[in-house]
């Protein structure tokens, strides 16, 4: 890996980071409204499972979604100013936070029905195979998902067709507000989901960038021969409740230090200079530029129009 | 013109996509080996091999909602139901995927789909396989629904489905496969959201779609014998549905009857009726009168089910009361 992947990664790490805090701050202002998912402490998945992809590989990820966005590559002001409700929102202020689009760059969404996204990103696989493309589609849940039925009838489907879709399980053990062990069958590991239906998995530490981005890229590359769908369990934690309107009481204190120990900015931050990688002056020239981005992504929400009465109607039919 | 049924109506429509177009492909349940439940498939597998014609696992949601994915990636799906209340468990990708993905996109994405299911009671196959759930759908904006009632309305109608760059859903009604018509030899579509007067008449306006069109014919039969003219509409199309043609003709007749064969409440009449009580109220010489099926599961009981249906005579007598005709 070349020094500007590292600071890219890192720069993508930071950005969402920030984003994530800017999107609280304006929450409280009262300019972000309906349901908030931060996706603070969960940074190094969307950056470091992205970083391998090709243009025309797909993404369809979940509501936790604004991490998965930027670190695809979606412009921050678009972003922003669709949290704000603008015209110039990426889904012109009509999707929100929970609905991120951006078919440009084949990020097919933003669901907000759990589970929901898991048959629908096997179409798009499902097309790459058809068209005889070496296109390839990565699917995010969370662990609540997998209590779905659309996760095991789409894991099924995509095994018996060899469709070229990752599975991509973010486990943060919480599904809203309820633990992984509360909630599922043979304990905390999810691994043997996916032996079940014939496919190969790994578990890979999801506060770990570089962890995160060798694994995606050696399932990427046998999905891609081939070889049918895997499936990747990354662990993790999110620092923020479920939405902005969780206090997170029923996790403690304690735990959520513990993960904070694991912090993927941090540490990634302190690899790049234990290691040589990178300078303190390169990383705070990338956290500079990603905060200069960041500023003008505010202003550009603030300052767009909101969407035109008329525009009700429109984009229901083609 | 060609004396052929619906089911060889629909067979026809498939073909010629499935021939013009190499994106065009069908996928469901036992629509390969097995033929398709109703045998609308059968043969396919063997002339367009398993790419083409994809038997899935039972699994609703999951080939609907990778239908919707595959549409988005500029495919053409056509996805089969054995039955339209199999709909229930793919109701989430059908609503708040297929028909929501391209507005809350910002209209980024079309989902250029094509969902067949058969509907309808009558044939003693109990609650879970007779219901009309085409009702339910029409009340969801992105979606269109056609339904047609004869061989020639349903080429026309598969024709257009399969053209529309949005998710439409084909329902069938189970009952009427068998049906015999003329379909026209040369090429023709029928444009979704145009309601189809079948017979001009002056005194009363009957309106229904699907297998409530058999039951009005034979109701204008009824009515012509008795000195009284109807004039007969097949609205073809639920979502958009055509309000203009209905009223138009509720404002010349004075009088309508709207059927339902699926049951009376929340259906597609009641939306109809209230758009004709709005537009046409002044016109109306009577109560305006609606009959749909008992309000009821469907029961699999031969004499209860057909008790539960909308029938011709229950028309006449709906008529004579509000009309005195």
């Amino acid at each position: 890996m070349e020094k500007i992947e590292y600071l890219d990664l890192y720069k993508k790490m930071y950005l969402i980071r920030h984003f994530e805090e800017s999107c609280g701050e304006n929450y409280s202002k009262g300019f972000i409204r309906g349901f908030l998912h931060l996706y603070i402490g969960e940074e190094a998945i969307a950056a470091g499972s992205i970083a391998p992809l090709r243009e025309d590989d797909y993404i369809v990820t979940h509501y936790r979604d604004h991490g998965h966005a930027i670190a695809r590559g979606l412009e921050t002001g678009p972003l922003m100013a669709e949290l704000f409700g603008k015209k110039t929102g990426v889904s012109g202020g009509k999707g929100g936070s929970m609905h991120l689009f951006d078919a440009s760059k084949n990020f097919m969404g933003g669901h907000a029905i759990v589970g929901a996204q898991i048959p629908l990103a096997a179409g798009f696989a499902l097309a790459s195979q058809y068209k005889k493309k070496d296109s390839i589609t990565v699917v995010y849940f969370g662990d609540g998902a997998t209590n779905q039925g659309t996760f095991h009838e789409t894991m099924n489907l995509a095994s018996i067709w060899k469709l070229p879709i990752l599975f991509f399980l973010e486990n943060n053990f919480y599904g809203m507000g309820t633990s992984v062990e509360k909630i599922r069958a043979n304990g905390k590991s999810f691994g043997n989901l996916a032996e079940n239906y014939g496919m190969p998995s790994t578990v890979v530490d999801g506060m770990d960038v570089l962890a995160v981005k060798e694994t995606t890229e050696e399932a990427i590359k046998k999905i891609r021969s081939g070889s049918g769908p895997a499936f990747i369990e990354a662990t993790t934690f999110r620092y923020q409740g479920h939405s902005m309107a969780d206090p997170a009481k029923y996790r403690t204190d304690k735990e959520l230090d513990e993960w904070k120990e694991k912090d993927p900015l941090i540490n990634f931050h302190k690899h790049l200079i234990d290691q040589g990688l990178a300078t303190e002056s390169d990383i705070e020239k990338v956290s500079k530029a990603a905060d200069d981005d960041l500023n003008k992504a505010v202003k550009f929400a603030t300052e767009s129009p909101e969407p035109d009465l008329d525009d009700i109607k429109n984009d229901i039919y083609a | 013109m060609s004396e052929i049924t619906v089911r060889q109506s629909i067979q026809k429509g498939l073909v010629e996509a499935l021939d013009a177009d190499p994106n065009v492909f069908i996928m469901g349940e036992d629509i390969g080996d097995y033929g398709g439940a109703y045998a609308i498939t059968s043969g396919f597998l063997e002339k367009y091999g398993p790419e083409r014609i994809k038997d899935t696992p039972i699994s609703e949601a999951a080939f609907i909602g990778a239908g919707i994915g595959s549409a988005a990636a500029g495919l053409k799906p056509i996805i089969e139901l054995m039955s339209i209340s199999f709909s229930l468990v793919a109701f989430d990708q059908i609503v708040n995927m297929a028909a929501n993905i391209r507005y809350m996109s910002g209209g980024q994405i079309n989902v250029p789909m094509v969902i067949r299911a058969p509907t309808g009671a009558g044939m003693q196959l109990g609650a879970t396989h007779s219901q009309s759930f085409e009702t339910w759908l029409c009340e969801v904006p992105g979606l269109k629904v056609v339904a047609p009632s004869n061989p020639s309305d349903a080429l026309g109608l598969i024709r257009s489905s399969i053209k529309d760059p949005n998710p439409v859903i084909y329902a069938e009604s189970a009952g009427l496969y068998g049906l015999k018509g003329d379909v026209s030899d040369k090429y023709y579509e029928i444009e979704i959201g145009k309601a189809d007067v079948r017979t001009t008449g002056d005194d009363i306006t009957l309106v229904s779609y699907g297998h409530g069109m058999p039951m009005l014919e034979k109701v204008a039969e009824e009515l012509d014998s008795k000195g009284v003219s109807s004039e007969v509409i097949d609205l073809r199309s639920l979502s958009p549905m055509d309000y203009e043609t209905v009223n138009k003709s509720v404002q010349k007749t004075g009088r309508a009857l709207l059927l339902d064969t699926s049951r009376k409440t929340g259906g597609v009449m009641a939306e109809l009726a209230t758009s004709v009580q709005e537009s046409s109220g002044d016109y109306l010489d009577g109560p305006l009168l609606r009959v749909g099926s008992e309000d009821v599961p469907w029961p699999y009981n031969r004499k209860l089910e057909q008790h539960a249906m909308s029938s011709v005579p229950k028309i006449l007598k709906q008529i004579e009361i509000g009309y005195s005709l």
